[in-house]
């Protein structure tokens, strides 16, 4: 080695690197940069996968923004996110912080508990909670509330209840995950800082509201986006629970692509150019968010 | 952990407080206990009983549990186990692949460093930012039909395998990991005269095992528990995974079957992250996080 010259020897450990590093190079390469590539043009063209595709410029968009079934989508989607975030936001974050006060050598009983959820396989849930929403009265859910003289709900079988229900199963199989982010979080809170508090004669719960919350607004920021993010591109739940229905009540804007690319008209021009909307929409939708949110930014 | 945070010490010991703090955590351990494990002790209940009596009366299925048999029936009329063994296949297949890779990406960006590291970081980074929906169906066309050359992946294992493998958040904990090995380590390795691979064996693998079961096991769990892509690459009866083969054997089996069915599908990621608790609690948030 000591006999090789700098440029040599530099020029050997790029050989060994670019070896190395072929594995990540050549998986993310097939199956992730010349995908999104391949989306992008495709969003472009229109195949039929016998001659070589035609180049139709925005004519797959032009066709998926006039799709009468894109407002439902839309709107639904838009429907869902709402609920997701108003009911997936708070109840991590407040579980988080009433766990964060356990002692710490309980605290994975807790967490364990809270994480359960995300481990069983989303197919099982799905199949179990669709059980549980018959709307007879001997449904599950239903034969639960009707001693508290509620019901019985219609659920999946009624436009007005079915993405309310669906948001519920999704929020039921999320949360523990933020809950272990928010956990994180605010075991990372300097323990300084609610001494201080003390000294200033602050109370339990205007610590948690002038401390713990400022501390966190950063991870909460980022959560509130990353869900927002997430929600807008829901699939299996509406996808097994209603196929969409009733009445396209649940369709969601990843089920209407999955409809245009495997639903027996294999429009694949339509679907990626209504993948890349809905992608520039995401993006669109970051930046404002994070523009906006600037001033509460660390 | 320790225990300081929003309460002091001396809060903690004020009896007050003391009970205040006692019976919120008490409701909140019971409303954990019953969200979390409440309807997986169902489901396991539903499938001891009676498939009339838990259509008619579903919350005295805890009273019923006798009939074992539909755990018998489960794997008789059913191929379920060959779902099972395909399942484990495709967790296992997606662990190494994405093990492989993060490891291949970590080694080179955090530890050999070539003057291209930082445009292969940003490269495998980025995709962490573009949503999936932009590339799952163009990622089909390419497993169908490898640049055009006709070759096909689907109703092969790589097409979930290799898939797995372009996971760029197992490359950010690999590499976070592998840049805190301190720098003489592996320079005393180098002076020994070792290679970069002999240095990747013997120095950087047995320190980085922690991570890399780390990673292993959440690519495994998140293998088990995907659909949708799996639904549209193995369609092959033969081939598929049990979350693919639900929907249907929901149609064509006795209920109380089927969640027997349900439970066994449930039961693998269920006792790997019971086991593995303590090191998936500290990262999985943070992975699931970027990941859904």
């Amino acid at each position: 080695m000591s006999a090789l010259s700098p440029g040599r020897r530099r020029r050997r450990v790029n050989t060994a690197a670019l070896l190395i590093a072929l594995p990540t190079i050549l998986v993310f390469a097939v199956f992730s940069w010349w995908p999104i590539l391949l989306g992008a043009t495709m969003s472009l063209q229109r195949t039929n996968f016998v001659g070589p595709a035609d180049w139709v410029g925005l004519d797959n968009f032009v066709y998926v923004l006039s799709d009468p079934q894109l407002q439902h989508a839309v709107v639904n989607t838009l429907w869902f996110t709402a609920l997701a975030v108003l009911f997936g936001f708070p109840l991590p974050l407040m579980l988080a912080v009433v766990i964060s006060t356990v002692r710490a050598r309980s605290r994975g009983l807790y967490a364990g508990l809270a994480y359960l959820p995300v481990i069983v396989p989303p197919v099982v849930a799905i199949l179990l909670w669709r059980f549980a929403y018959d709307p007879s009265p001997t449904g599950l859910f239903n034969a639960m509330l009707a001693p508290l003289g509620i019901g019985p709900l219609p659920w999946l079988n009624d436009a007005a209840i079915a993405m309310p229900s669906i948001v519920l199963q999704a929020t039921w199989a999320a949360a523990g995950t933020s809950v272990l982010i928010y956990l994180a979080a605010l075991t990372a809170v300097r323990p300084e800082l609610y001494e201080a508090a003390v000294l200033d004669g602050a109370g339990i719960w205007s610590r948690i509201w002038h401390v713990t919350l400022p501390q966190m607004r950063t991870i909460i920021l980022v959560m509130i986006l990353l869900q927002l993010i997430g929600a807008a591109q829901v699939f299996t739940e509406p996808f097994l629970m209603t196929s969409g229905g009733p009445q396209n009540a649940t369709l969601t804007i990843l089920l209407l692509m999955y409809r245009y690319a495997f639903g027996g008209a294999a429009d694949y021009g339509a679907a990626t150019a209504l993948g890349v909307l809905l992608a520039l929409v995401l993006a669109l939708l970051s930046a404002v968010y994070l523009r906006l949110t600037r001033r509460w930014q660390e | 952990m320790s225990d300081a945070g929003i309460l002091t010490p001396a809060e903690r010991r004020r009896p007050a407080t003391a009970i205040g703090l006692a019976v919120v955590h008490g409701a909140v351990l019971l409303g954990l206990a019953i969200a979390g494990l409440g309807p997986l002790l169902w489901l396991v209940a539903a499938s001891l009983g009676n498939t009339q009596d838990v259509l008619r009366d579903p919350l005295g299925v805890f009273t019923r549990m006798t009939e074992w048999q539909h755990y018998v029936d489960a794997f008789r009329g059913v191929d379920t186990a060959r779902l099972l063994l395909n399942t484990v296949l495709v967790a296992g297949g997606s662990a190494i692949v994405t093990v492989v890779v993060a490891l291949s990406a970590g080694y080179v960006i955090a530890i050999m460093r070539p003057r291209w590291a930082p445009a292969l970081s940003g490269a495998v980074l980025a995709t962490i930012f573009l949503p999936a929906v932009v590339s799952l169906v163009p990622l089909y066309l390419t497993v169908v039909d490898m640049f055009g050359t006709g070759l096909s992946l689907q109703n092969t294992f790589w097409a979930v395998w290799l898939p797995a493998g372009a996971n760029a958040f197992a490359v950010v904990l690999v590499t976070g990991f592998l840049r805190a090995i301190p720098r003489e380590l592996i320079e005393a390795a180098q002076i020994d005269g070792a290679g970069p691979l002999r240095t990747m064996w013997s120095v950087v693998l047995p320190l980085a095992r922690p991570i890399l079961g780390v990673v292993a096991l959440l690519a495994a769990i998140g293998a088990w528990k995907d659909y949708l892509w799996p639904s549209l690459v193995l369609t092959d009866p033969l081939l598929r995974p049990i979350s693919v083969a639900l929907p249907a054997l929901e149609r064509t089996n006795d209920l109380a079957t089927f969640f027997a069915i349900l439970v066994v599908a449930s039961i693998v990621p269920i006792v790997l992250f019971v086991v593995f608790q303590r090191p998936l609690l500290a990262n999985a948030g943070l992975s699931a996080g970027i990941k859904d």
